[in-house]
């Protein structure tokens, strides 16, 4: 086979698909948040491997390190949210947060 | 220290009032005490820079020295760039000695005389800020920003004067001060710009050079230098825009002490002084003749007032007006020696002052008398300055004071322009017996008031020590005259500016001068040349500043004058100049006795009542009580012009304006109406059309937005993909 | 070939535990999912020469983030099972263009020809440090600004809400916290 980097493009494309129908598909939203996390590290694997193979440098690598700390900061405050949704509407179901149709 | 370190310590000077300013207004009032030793120490910090400055100084010893650092700040392109620069020499290092020495001074002071006050954290951020803005002006190398810090000045003032801003009258003289200073300003900047225009520069010695080749020149050099003379007239409170420091008595005495004796006024004396180059003849002779009439007669409205207060304050008029005397007698040496003594006494004044009055809780001195024994270091202080303004010989007054007189009459005799020194030499002769007149009315004699004068008593050690500290000053500040040169230690930090060799340095600099015109310059040079010879042998008062004077001249009477005239005319001068101080100071001692035997023979030993004296001249009592009648002049003349042209602009506004507004609103209704038909059959049709339309396709729309935020994600990823694919397809 | 074989282990442990995290019902074990895709991730990210950030994606995602996934999880007493999904009418869509997604990328994956040069492998974690402390600096700073901002942001967004003055909430707060 000889791994390449299309194979790990293609492990990156398929988390970020998942990732993306779970975004679009679950309703609690813990699980959306854990879709994101899938997709952003399927992007951060991307990163990794474009650094490896392409570019051959260290930048790919330093993106990754801050997407990750990135996607840190995001889940804190998305579950800080999450939190409050609770509190607000009983719930962590996205489409209950629906005020905006209003 | 180095050069390096004078920069450093100057900017800290500068910085540390405004930490003050920013720590005490915005935490003052958590801190324990609201934050007043913040300012105190922080100012005592700058006291000891700037004493570390002077004493650099001092060892150096010679005036040319200068360090000057810029920061490239703006550039406006087409070659007008602005620095924002520091600028440190003998001059300054004086003017920050007395800055820090007096700020630091008042606030100590003011910890006892503030205290309780309930803005009392406001008071010292005030304070800081106003240290801040006259350190700025102090240290600024240019034009632009001297500019800026002259604003920020006359705002601290603003603010401070207006401290007790529940007071009407506070309110009022605020408000007066500033707008009297807009006056000020508002020539000193048209002169900025004058100069900025001719020089394409605003530092101060690139413009000296490039006055001195001729790159501005005759009457326009005149009305520049008559513009920045302005600015001085609105800071310094010359005629006629002196009106507003008596009234700005209504601020706490500390701030009078600082910013209307010892250092926001001294401001346009030492703008026009670090400037001196840049000033012609004719507007020099402007200069004097203001500055000469200021001291005159304010001297005069001093002797009828009976608020303590409001008699230093026109006493400090009056000395101001020596001090622009001297500048206009093209002897900025002298008039900056006499800024500093009088910084040191007349704080010390104004802070005894404010002793006497937060003692017996009143300003008017029938009230008072006998002070002598109740408070003995107020009195002993105040006596100490009362001497040293008078002019009595030995004292730092004497010395200054004699300087000027000396040079105004050195042009008098030169130029045939005596009056200046007759009105100067009479207000010495004023002087003396108004300052008299009030240690006798209030420290001699038997209390007028005995309920007040048994509730005095002597002010705390806060109040105490900076009165004497400040007659320590007071007294050391004449120096030790003879073993370095005639004129004292002064003569160490200031000397009148050798244009020729600032030329020359800017000439090196930029490789010659932007806006040459060889001729007067060329002149200018041989005149100094020739003038050197002459000013060697001069063993007098002036030797070191002849050449220098020589130089300038010639530069001046460049028009008429030959190189050999000039050379003739220096000279001349300096033993002209020799005479002058001899006989000026010889009757300035005269005048001195005089004034005070006068005040003795009349308020002390009351064998003259002034009362008498006052209903025998009842109109000119009237005069001088009523202070010439300037407030009323400028009400009848100033205020009613601009209450008559604002009614007019009303009445034009109400007929003319007015008038077409509504001809062109009645024209448009008519044109609406028309409109409006049009609009009711033919496009509200339309419309109509058009929304029901777009309401059936919203209905429609409308079920799109679910709210859900899922569901806008999948139009969000199909619209990705459509965009793909049309980019994959074209 | 252990180079391939250890790629489809990899693989495997992170697409299989994938699915896993979005068609489970139960919350809880898409939770317990998702930490063998990072650590699948980890892996790989070893397997590619990044030391250092396979030791990152350890600490963070597994250390961090999922133990704070599973605290919210629980926080929110959502029962382990019994949830429905969605109905069919919300789950084709977005399958649709999931796999719509997928094959775009799949296509670029195979079409594009790649510019592809193998690197040596190195310890990096060094070059990451001198590289954070000289050419992202400035990006590093701003990440920890980010962070701190995230921090308050969270901690505002789950205080009690009050009705009253500030002070009323905290006194609230400290009845609530006594038992």
């Amino acid at each position: 086979m000889n791994v390449g980097l299309p194979h790990f493009l293609t492990v990156s494309a398929v988390l970020f698909a998942l990732g993306l129908f779970a975004v679009m598909s679950r309703r609690n939203t813990v699980a959306i948040l854990m879709g994101v996390e899938l997709m952003l590290n399927a992007a951060n694997l991307n990163f990794v491997a474009f650094s490896r193979y392409v570019q051959r440098g260290i930048d790919g690598q330093l993106m990754a390190a801050f997407v990750i700390v990135l996607a840190a900061a995001e889940a804190a405050v998305a579950l800080a949210i999450v939190l409050a949704l609770y509190r607000n509407y009983g719930t962590v179901h996205a489409d209950t947060a629906q005020s905006l149709k209003r | 220290m180095s050069d390096q370190g004078i920069i450093t310590a100057a900017i800290s000077i500068l910085l540390l009032p405004l930490l003050s300013y920013t720590l005490t207004f915005f935490f003052g009032k958590k801190l324990p005490r609201k934050g007043d030793f913040i300012g105190v120490t922080l100012m005592g910090i700058a006291l000891i820079q700037a004493l570390r400055i002077f004493i650099t100084f001092w060892q150096i010893g010679n005036p040319a020295h200068r360090v000057e650092q810029a920061y490239h700040w703006l550039d406006l392109g087409g070659g007008f760039r602005l620095d924002a620069g520091i600028l440190v020499d003998g001059m300054t290092s004086v003017m920050l000695m007395v800055v820090c020495l007096v700020s630091f001074l008042v606030h100590l002071y003011s910890t006892g005389y503030m205290h309780g006050d309930r803005r009392y954290e406001r008071f010292f951020a005030f304070l800081g800020f106003f240290t801040f803005s006259m350190l700025g002006i102090v240290l600024s190398n240019n034009l632009f920003f001297l500019y800026v810090f002259w604003e920020l000045v006359g705002l601290s003032s603003y603010l401070l004067i207006g401290f007790f801003f529940h007071k009407a009258t506070a309110a009022a003289a605020n408000k007066k001060a500033f707008l009297t200073n807009r006056v000020g300003d508002w020539g000193f900047w048209l002169g900025i710009l004058t100069f900025f225009t001719a020089c394409g520069t605003l530092n101060y010695f690139d413009l000296f050079a490039q006055v001195h080749a001729g790159a501005i020149k005759g009457p326009l050099l005149a009305w520049a230098g008559v513009g920045l003379f302005m600015g001085c007239v609105g800071k310094s409170a010359q005629m006629p825009l002196h009106i507003w420091l008596p009234d700005a008595m209504e601020g706490p005495t500390p701030v009078s002490a600082l910013i209307h004796a010892a250092t926001m006024v001294a401001a346009g004396v030492y703008m026009v002084a670090r400037l001196a180059p840049l000033f012609g003849p004719e507007a020099l002779m402007v200069v004097l003749y203001v500055g000469a009439i200021t001291a005159f007669v304010t001297a005069t409205i001093a002797l009828v007032k009976t608020d303590i207060k409001r008699v230093l304050a026109f006493s400090t008029l009056s000395q101001l007006g020596y001090m622009v005397m001297g500048l206009g007698a093209g002897d900025p040496v002298n008039a900056m020696y006499h800024l500093t003594t009088h910084a040191m006494f007349k704080a010390l004044l104004f802070l005894g002052a404010g002793s006497v009055i937060h003692a017996v809780h009143s300003q008017e001195m029938p009230e008072m008398g006998g002070l002598r024994k109740k408070m003995p270091i107020t009195f002993w202080t105040f006596l100490i300055a009362t001497l040293a303004i008078s002019g009595v010989p030995g004292l730092s007054g004497f010395y200054s004071k004699d300087g000027i007189l000396g040079s105004v009459l050195a042009v008098g005799m030169m130029k045939g322009h005596y009056l200046p020194f007759i009105l100067g030499i009479t207000a010495a002769a004023l002087t003396p017996f108004y300052m008299f007149r009030v240690v006798f009315l209030t420290f001699f004699g038997k209390p007028r008031d005995q309920h007040k004068f048994d509730h005095a008593h002597e002010s705390g050690w806060s109040m105490a020590i900076p009165l004497m500290v400040l007659a320590f000053m007071t007294l050391i500040s004449a120096g030790i005259p003879g073993k370095t040169a005639d004129k004292g230690w002064f003569s160490r930090f200031a000397a009148p500016y050798d244009v020729a060799a600032i030329s020359a340095q800017y000439e090196a600099k930029h490789g010659g001068l932007v806006v040459a015109s060889a001729e007067p310059a060329a002149i200018a040079e041989a005149g100094a040349a020739l003038a050197e010879p002459a000013a060697a042998h001069g063993e007098n008062l002036h030797a070191e500043a002849a050449p220098a004077e020589g130089g300038h001249e010639a530069a001046a009477a460049h028009g008429e004058a030959a190189a050999a005239h000039g050379a003739a005319a220096g000279g001349h001068n300096s033993h002209v100049r020799h005479t002058a101080h001899v006989r000026a100071m010889i009757m300035s001692i005269l005048v001195a006795t005089l004034g005070i035997g006068a005040s003795w023979w009349t308020y002390h030993k009351l064998r003259v009542n002034p009362a008498a004296i006052q209903a025998r001249l009842p109109f000119a009592h009237k005069v001088l009580q009523g202070q010439y009648f300037f407030d009323e002049l400028y009400a009848a003349t100033i205020y009613r012009f601009t209450l008559w042209w604002s009614v007019v602009c009303a009445a034009f506004d109400r007929v003319v304006v007015d008038g077409i507004v509504n001809g062109a609103g009645y024209l448009t209704r008519l044109v609406s109406w028309v409109s409006g038909l049009c609009d009711r059959y033919i496009v509200d049709g339309a419309v109509n059309g058009v929304a029901t339309v777009l309401q059936g396709a919203g209905e429609g729309i409308r079920r799109v937005q679910t709210g859900r935020i899922q569901t806008y994600l999948v139009y969000v990823s199909a619209s990705v993909l459509v965009l793909i694919v049309i980019y994959r397809v074209l | 070939m252990i180079r391939d074989l250890v790629f489809v282990l990899l693989a495997l442990l992170t697409v299989v535990p994938a699915f896993w995290v979005v068609f489970s019902r139960n919350i809880v074990h898409a939770g317990f999912a998702l930490l063998f895709t990072l650590v699948g991730v980890a892996g790989f990210y070893g397997f590619l020469g990044a030391d250092f950030l396979a030791v990152t994606q350890l600490m963070v995602y597994v250390g961090g983030v999922l133990v704070l996934v599973l605290f919210t999880v629980m926080m929110t007493h959502v029962p382990a099972v019994g949830r429905r999904r969605h109905g069919l009418d919300r789950l084709v869509p977005p399958a649709v263009f999931a796999a719509a997604v997928f094959g775009v990328l799949y296509k670029v994956i195979t079409v594009v020809k790649w510019n592809v040069g193998e690197a040596s492998t190195s310890p990096t974690t060094a070059e990451i440090g001198t590289q954070l402390m000289t050419n992202y600096v400035f990006p590093f700073e701003y990440v920890s600004i980010v962070l701190l901002a995230a921090m308050v942001g969270a901690a505002i967004l789950i205080r009690e809400r009050s009705h009253a003055g500030s002070d009323d909430a905290i006194a609230e707060e400290k009845q609530e916290a006594r038992p």
